[in-house]
């Protein structure tokens, strides 16, 4: 079967799992205790204006699946309604928030592709304690949370020797950088851990495999090998992991912000759930979920581009 | 969940029998060491209530950061509280709450792997398609969004993380159940007029079970870190209530002013039990893939 066939198949699958995520988002709404209205204005006064405001916004005079389509087709215009806190339209203070998240998770994402990628192929390559060392290191890594590798990091890096600041995000683009770093090293750890360990996996099958062996007999330089034989095969099943290990971080984005107190999307949807703010929470929540979906329909799709086998193997399957 | 579980393409290569004797003792060691950890976090979280007599949640502000004394090995918070107690009472929320979300997502995730894997076609393909774009989904999400909706705590948070998990969970359970599928013992279970559901049951999942539990002790894992980093974001268990998450969170202020302890022990609590368990479900995995 040809790519493109695969190709609009998994862009159907996308749109279907796209539609199927943001039901669940505005249908949690009626999960709640109580009817959505009272639900919406929990914990507080509200004027008979704001109460029809809230009604409006959501139409909750109509049906539900009315009510959803209102929702999801302002959604696609932009239009994520209005904070019940703030008053002021959700997509406007989500802007500059979205804007650190992006920082915080490219920046780790870097980490991860680099430091992962690197101890990954040495220890493969290294046969013996090199290897033996990054493993158990990365082994170890990997059973810390982001926050627990947060808490540490400031504890030696900020309190201790003072070379990064504690909290805050920073004012100009350098500042925002280095104020980065810690947390950037905090959501990464696991992942390169767990990236590292997999580019081993990969490295290793690779280098014993006959076309290598093949290779090396015939007398090709090693570097030749390495580069042609091993690594090319090898970034397959990295370039899927590396994939969706990023998509993961943002969730632990989240917890990072937190801690480091860098009012991205993560710590305004926490601040949002504490201030029962339920716009805002919908809003935030459909917006990563939606990112995550995309980024693994990427890395599926990267995945049949870089290997013409897949594409062709899962029509059949 | 943080990461995935090693689940590559390309499995571990199968090690030369160079030192095969000597490396299989100690990974025997290994092994009995990190179900040693998780054994003894188990009663604690089980017992340890029972056998302290100190309360977790009396506050003297004279023993403010207070060092180890006689009865309080480990020393105080910043609120003089007895840590010692205070991670024991926490074990029991960080230990055992996760188990929910390992029984739920598992029951789940087998139920829709193992009725995809054998009824086929359009039904399967369905649930593929799902599992892949799913796959990896951040639960904590889920989580939040549940707390959002009923409140902080642990019951709603454990039910949305266990959703969460369903896809990862089914995928494994899916793929292994499709290869035994494919074995030519359950055709002729088949040809012998057996029924699916109990050819399902009786024999494809005893024979996958070994993969069950690996993910299942995977997941434990991942549930542990996620539970605690929603009580470390304070969506969880609530002060002051104890719980390894709150405590690293509660400590934050001490470690600023030199008193890292408390954040300090609790991480090593929730490191110490999640190394354990991720030592032990990779051998699980390991014995269960070499097995088939």
């Amino acid at each position: 079967m040809s790519l493109g066939r695969f190709l609009l198949g998994r862009l159907i699958a996308l749109v279907v799992t796209l539609l199927l995520a943001s039901l669940a988002v505005y249908g949690a709404l009626y999960l709640a205790p109580g009817t959505p209205l009272s639900f919406l204005t929990r914990g507080r006064t509200v004027t008979p204006e704001e109460l029809a405001a809230i009604k409006a916004q959501y139409h909750l005079d109509e049906g539900f699946l009315s009510q959803y389509g209102h929702w999801v087709a302002g959604v696609l215009h932009g239009d994520f309604g209005t904070s019940i806190l703030g008053k002021a339209p959700v997509l406007s203070l989500l802007g500059g928030r979205a804007f650190n998240t992006f920082m915080l998770v490219a920046f780790a994402s870097i980490i991860i592709l680099i430091i992962g990628l690197t101890v990954g192929i040495t220890a493969g390559l290294k046969r013996g304690w090199v290897d033996r060392t990054l493993m158990v290191g990365a082994t170890g890594a990997m059973a810390v949370p982001a926050f627990v590798a947060a808490i540490v990091l400031v504890l030696i890096f900020a309190v201790n020797l003072h070379w990064f600041p504690v909290f805050g995000a920073g004012d100009s683009l350098g500042d925002r950088l280095y104020h980065l770093v810690l947390p950037g090293i905090a959501l990464a750890l696991a992942s390169v851990a767990y990236v590292a360990r997999l580019t081993r996996a990969a490295v290793r099958t690779e280098a014993d495999s006959d076309h290598v062996q093949t290779a090396v007999s015939r007398g090709l330089p090693r570097g030749a090998v390495i580069s042609r034989h091993v690594l090319r095969n090898a970034m397959i099943p990295i370039v899927t992991v590396a994939g969706l290990t990023i998509g993961s971080l943002i969730a632990g984005a989240v917890v990072i912000e937190q801690v480091f107190q860098l009012n991205g999307l993560g710590s305004y949807l926490v601040q949002a759930v504490g201030q029962k703010d339920f716009p805002v929470v919908q809003a935030i929540v459909l917006i990563l979920v939606a990112v995550f979906i995309v980024l693994n329909t990427v890395v599926d799709v990267l995945y049949a581009v870089l290997d013409p086998r897949i594409s062709a193997g899962r029509q059949s399957a | 969940m943080s990461i995935l579980a090693v689940q590559s393409a390309s499995p571990e290569p199968v090690e030369m029998p160079t030192s095969s004797a000597g490396r299989a003792h100690r990974m025997g060691v290994g092994a009995w060491i990190a179900l040693g950890i998780l054994v003894f976090f188990m009663l604690v979280a089980l017992l340890g209530p029972l056998l302290i007599s100190t309360d977790p949640a009396s506050i003297s502000l004279m023993d403010s950061f207070g060092p180890p004394q006689p009865g309080h090995p480990l020393g105080f918070d910043g609120q003089g509280r007895d840590l010692l107690a205070r991670l024991v009472y926490g074990a029991r929320s960080s230990m055992l709450g996760p188990i929910l979300v390992v029984l739920i997502s598992t029951v789940l995730g087998g139920t829709i792997a193992l009725s995809a894997a054998w009824i086929g076609g359009a039904y399967d393909a369905v649930v593929a398609r799902v599992i892949d774009a799913l796959f990896a989904f951040p639960g904590l999400l889920l989580a939040i969004l549940a707390v959002s909706l009923v409140g902080p705590g642990l019951l709603a948070a454990s039910i949305a993380l266990s959703i969460g998990y369903t896809p990862y969970v089914a995928r494994i359970i899916r793929s292994a159940a499709l290869q035994e599928r494919s074995l030519p013992y359950v055709s002729a279970l088949t040809v012998q007029g057996l029924g699916g559901t109990s050819i399902v049951l009786r024999h494809i999942l005893p024979n996958v079970s070994g993969i069950i539990v690996a993910a299942a002790t995977l997941s434990y894992g991942y549930a542990l870190i996620d539970l605690a980093a929603l009580s470390f974001i304070g969506l969880g268990v609530q002060p002051p209530a104890s719980d390894w998450g709150v405590m690293v969170a509660d400590g934050v202020p001490g470690l600023l002013q030199g008193y890292p302890q408390e954040s300090l022990y609790a991480s090593a609590c929730i490191v110490l039990v999640v190394g354990a368990v991720n030592f032990l479900g990779d051998r699980l995995t390991e014995t269960a893939e070499g097995g088939r």
